[in-house]
């Protein structure tokens, strides 16, 4: 298991879980739940944030809140 | 059942024909906006909800029959959970919580076709709501696109409202929409997702206590206020509708669930997805695999790792460009315009007290608001091109990096660069940041971003004081101070936000969630629309602020009046006598030249004998330390309404006739002006230095204040920026001067 933080760009994973504490709420209501898929399509110039795909649209989050997020990877999407 | 009954008690006491109220909610980037402009035709009208800073837009389509629907734009949110100021506003405005509302009949909840699992997260806490809905299922062709079909009668048989399919920017279903809303009102569904068994068990038993507290509300209400107790953590705003006893047992029930480890705040969220992700699936088809979009291609370049932030600068550079060069020539004519029409009024006038604030106080008040009108439509025109294209959401993810290091977000930089053109479209622009917190602290830094106000000041200072030489034989000095004059603004700005953020203003700290919504292409007409919006806004709302103050400086620059002094007085009338006498045109013209030099004389004898010059002079213990004497005391406070009236002032007190920033005679008098007491020069590079300083961090300009006092709805926040920006000037222009003495500079 790894967290969001860890995925590659065009890595795909299933959330399982929380490294601490409770989620987010504003995560929760943008879709971000345990058994959702997520795609990391890319890192921001500078590293961070980072560009996800969820549920079909793209969002954008800091490392520090991807770090909370566990990972089950599921593959990557090539190209 | 209560709820009806209600509806028409309100209706009797109101007008018998009482006039429908619909709300248009949705999430932000549906295309909202174009909806709503499309409906109205732009009919509408634009102000604050009482109280906050959200802004209320309404306007009136007309049904079948002719006759007028006002329709309610809500704020675009994600959620009706009120944790951020625009929810709270959007909940209410559902509910009719509003101070001097009512709750709308009707909903349209816009959803977005390519985006349908989020968006209708949205819509079920709208249906909830137990309101009559509509559900307007917009950009259907964005999901064409992108290979999926949605159903929108199925949609509409799993939801059980209407649904109206639109492609909103082509206006292909609005006249559905129309007929949807003019209809007979649909009636509201029940709620169809399932909570956690625990928690909906906890809920219930909340949901009859309220029965018995507030028998007024109707079932649905009591439910969702029930589960809105419990499951958001930040509902202490609900507090006040509820009994203390309701709430005792909201905390009880909590913690029991706490202690069963179910988490009450997760459920409302994961029940609602639970619902949505399979309907969602059941709606929509994909009709073929997309491969990479237009905007992946668009975006791949724009937020490419080398090419995305040299574009994300060329982009601002080009903006900030046009503002400069195009605001140039529409703030000439509103200028000559301003002088044109106190000229005509001064000439039609009779000479009086009246005249005389009429031409320079009303006239001269007006100019000085409307000479921001061009910087600030350009700019807006080109954020607005930003924000609808999608741009701007790139743009912070590009700078977010960089912004949160001083505890700000990527959503300030538009906001921090469009200061450099002016700080009152730069603040109005922080509306887009989502966090209170970070848009306050961008707020509150904006105005120490060098504006192109400060410019005249620099510009006369430079001339006169910065030898024209240059370093290394390219890099002129001149050119070397401005850059510095402009670094020192951005160094604290920089420095001014991580203090404020860390000590002064209070808030959450913000989770840097935004979408990156598809490029879009945008809709030139609703760009203008708010362009025009935000022009009407400042002039209405600032203008007036501004305005009453022009017109207080010109009472306090013309009185008291005292008797002319009597060798001024002497030498102008032997002079007006030698004009008469004379027949030559040439001496007769140089006699007149004369002449305005020492009506100029006199302006400036009356200016430092006004209130005004007595506060020059009441200043002057205060800015000794910083190396001015009275008379740049007196610019000072002539230009708390704008900094470049410093320069005018300084025209006067020094009585050169149209001292405008180039001016050579202004300079030459500068530099030789000698102070009477101990006869060495008033200016020095030094002080001219300490000056420059003092305008780089005074908050010299009362637009600003005005600004921020509307943006913030309070005058303490204005004042406070007022307060730490003067202080700052002050400490600053010590420094500089008194630092530059002890390096034995003169």
């Amino acid at each position: 298991m790894v967290t969001l933080k860890e995925l590659n760009p065009r890595e795909r994973g299933v959330v399982v879980g929380w490294a601490e504490g409770a989620p987010p709420t504003r995560l929760l209501e943008m879709g971000v739940m345990t058994g959702t898929e997520i795609e990391v399509v890319k890192l921001a110039p500078f590293g961070d944030p980072i560009e996800i795909e969820l549920r079909g649209y793209r969002l954008s989050l800091r490392k520090r809140e991807a770090e909370q997020i566990e990972i089950e990877r599921l593959g990557s999407t090539h190209e | 059942m209560s709820e009806p009954a209600q509806v028409l008690e309100g209706a009797a006491t109101q007008t018998p024909q009482r006039q429908r109220l619909v709300a248009l909610a949705g999430n932000p980037n549906v295309g909202k906006t174009t909806v709503f402009n499309r409906l109205t035709r732009l009919h509408h009208k634009v102000g604050n909800y009482p109280g906050v800073t959200v802004e209320r837009k309404s306007g009136f389509v007309a049904d079948c029959d002719g006759v007028p629907i006002e329709i309610v734009d809500v704020p675009g949110t994600y959620s009706l959970n009120p944790r951020s100021l625009d929810e709270e506003v959007a909940y209410r405005v559902l509910i009719g919580a509003i101070e001097g509302s009512r709750p709308p009949d009707l909903v349209v909840c816009l959803v977005d076709a390519s985006n349908l699992e989020r968006n209708l997260y949205l819509a079920s806490q709208v249906l909830d709501l137990g309101r009559p809905t509509v559900i307007a299922l917009n950009m259907v062709d964005a999901a064409d696109g992108a290979g999926i079909e949605v159903d929108a009668n199925m949609l509409s048989e799993e939801l059980g409202v209407p649904v109206v399919p639109l492609v909103a920017s082509r206006g292909d279903g609005i006249e559905a929409l129309r007929a949807a809303i003019s209809g007979p009102l649909p009636i509201p569904v029940r709620r169809r997702w399932q909570l956690d068994a625990a928690v909906e068990r906890e809920v219930n038993d909340l949901a009859r206590r309220l029965e018995h507290d507030l028998p007024a509300l109707s079932a649905q209400q009591r439910f969702s206020d029930a589960l809105r107790a419990l499951t958001q953590r930040g509902a202490d705003f609900f507090e006040v509708h509820h009994t203390p006893g309701f709430w005792t047992q909201v905390r009880a029930v909590r913690a029991q669930l706490e202690n069963e480890g179910v988490s009450s705040e997760q459920a409302e969220v994961v029940g609602r997805y639970d619902w949505i992700t399979p309907l969602a699936a059941r709606v929509s088809r994909r009709v073929s695999q997309p491969g990479p979009t237009a905007s992946d291609k668009i975006d791949r370049l724009l937020t490419h790792r080398v090419a995305g932030p040299i574009l994300f600068f060329v982009i601002l550079a080009l903006v900030f460009q046009s503002v400069f060069t195009w605001a140039a020539p529409f703030m000439d004519a509103i200028d000559n315009a301003t002088v044109a029409a106190g000229d005509w009024l001064g000439a039609s006038l009779p000479e009086g007290p009246v005249r005389d604030l009429l031409v320079d106080g009303v006239v001269a008040g007006v100019g000085s608001v409307v000479i921001f009108l061009p910087q600030i439509l350009i700019l807006f025109f080109f954020l607005g091109l930003l924000e609808d294209t999608g741009y701007m959401a790139r743009a912070a993810f590009i700078m977010d990096r960089i912004m949160k290091r001083v505890g700000l977000s990527g959503r300030s930089v538009v906001p921090l660069v469009s200061g450099f053109a002016c700080a009152i479209p730069g603040i109005m622009a922080a509306r887009t940041i989502e966090n209170q917190r970070d848009r306050l602290v961008t707020i509150m830094v904006t105005p120490l971003m060098t504006c192109s106000a400060r410019l005249p000041v620099y510009a006369l200072l430079i001339a006169a004081f910065i030898p024209a030489g240059h370093a290394f034989g390219f890099l002129s000095y001149q050119g070397l101070t401005l850059l510095a004059l402009y670094l020192l603004g951005v160094v604290f700005a920089v420095a001014a936000a991580w203090l404020l953020k860390r000590f002064v203003v209070q808030g959450n700290q913000s989770v840097f969630v935004m979408e990156l919504p598809p490029y879009r292409m945008p809709r030139l007409r609703d760009v203008v629309w708010r362009m025009l919006e935000r022009g009407r806004l400042f002039l209405r709302r600032a203008g007036t602020i501004i305005f009453a103050a022009a017109v207080v400086l010109w009472f306090l620059a013309t009185y008291p009046q005292v008797e002319p002094s009597v060798a001024i007085e002497t030498r102008h009338a032997e002079l007006s006598e030698l004009q008469a006498s004379a027949s030559d045109a040439r001496v007769r013209e140089e006699i007149a030249a004369q002449l305005a030099q020492i009506e100029d004389e006199r302006a400036g004898y009356a200016l430092s004998q006004s209130a005004m010059g007595k506060m020059g002079r009441f200043l002057e213990p205060a800015i000794t330390p910083l190396g001015y004497d009275w008379k740049i005391g007196v610019a000072l406070v002539a230009s708390l309404a704008a900094r470049e009236v410093a320069v005018g002032a300084l025209g006067t007190i020094y009585s050169v006739q149209d001292a405008d920033e180039t001016s050579m005679s202004l300079i030459d008098r500068m530099r030789a002006d000698v102070d009477p007491d101990t006869g060495r020069p008033t200016w020095t590079p030094l002080v001219a230095a300490s000056l420059m300083v003092f305008f780089v961090f005074a908050c010299q300009c009362l637009a600003t204040v005005a600004v921020v006092k509307r943006e913030t709805d309070s005058w303490r926040w204005a004042l406070f920026l007022f307060g730490y920006m003067s202080a700052l000037a002050w400490g600053a222009a010590f420094v500089t001067y008194q630092g530059g003495r002890l390096l034995g500079l003169t």
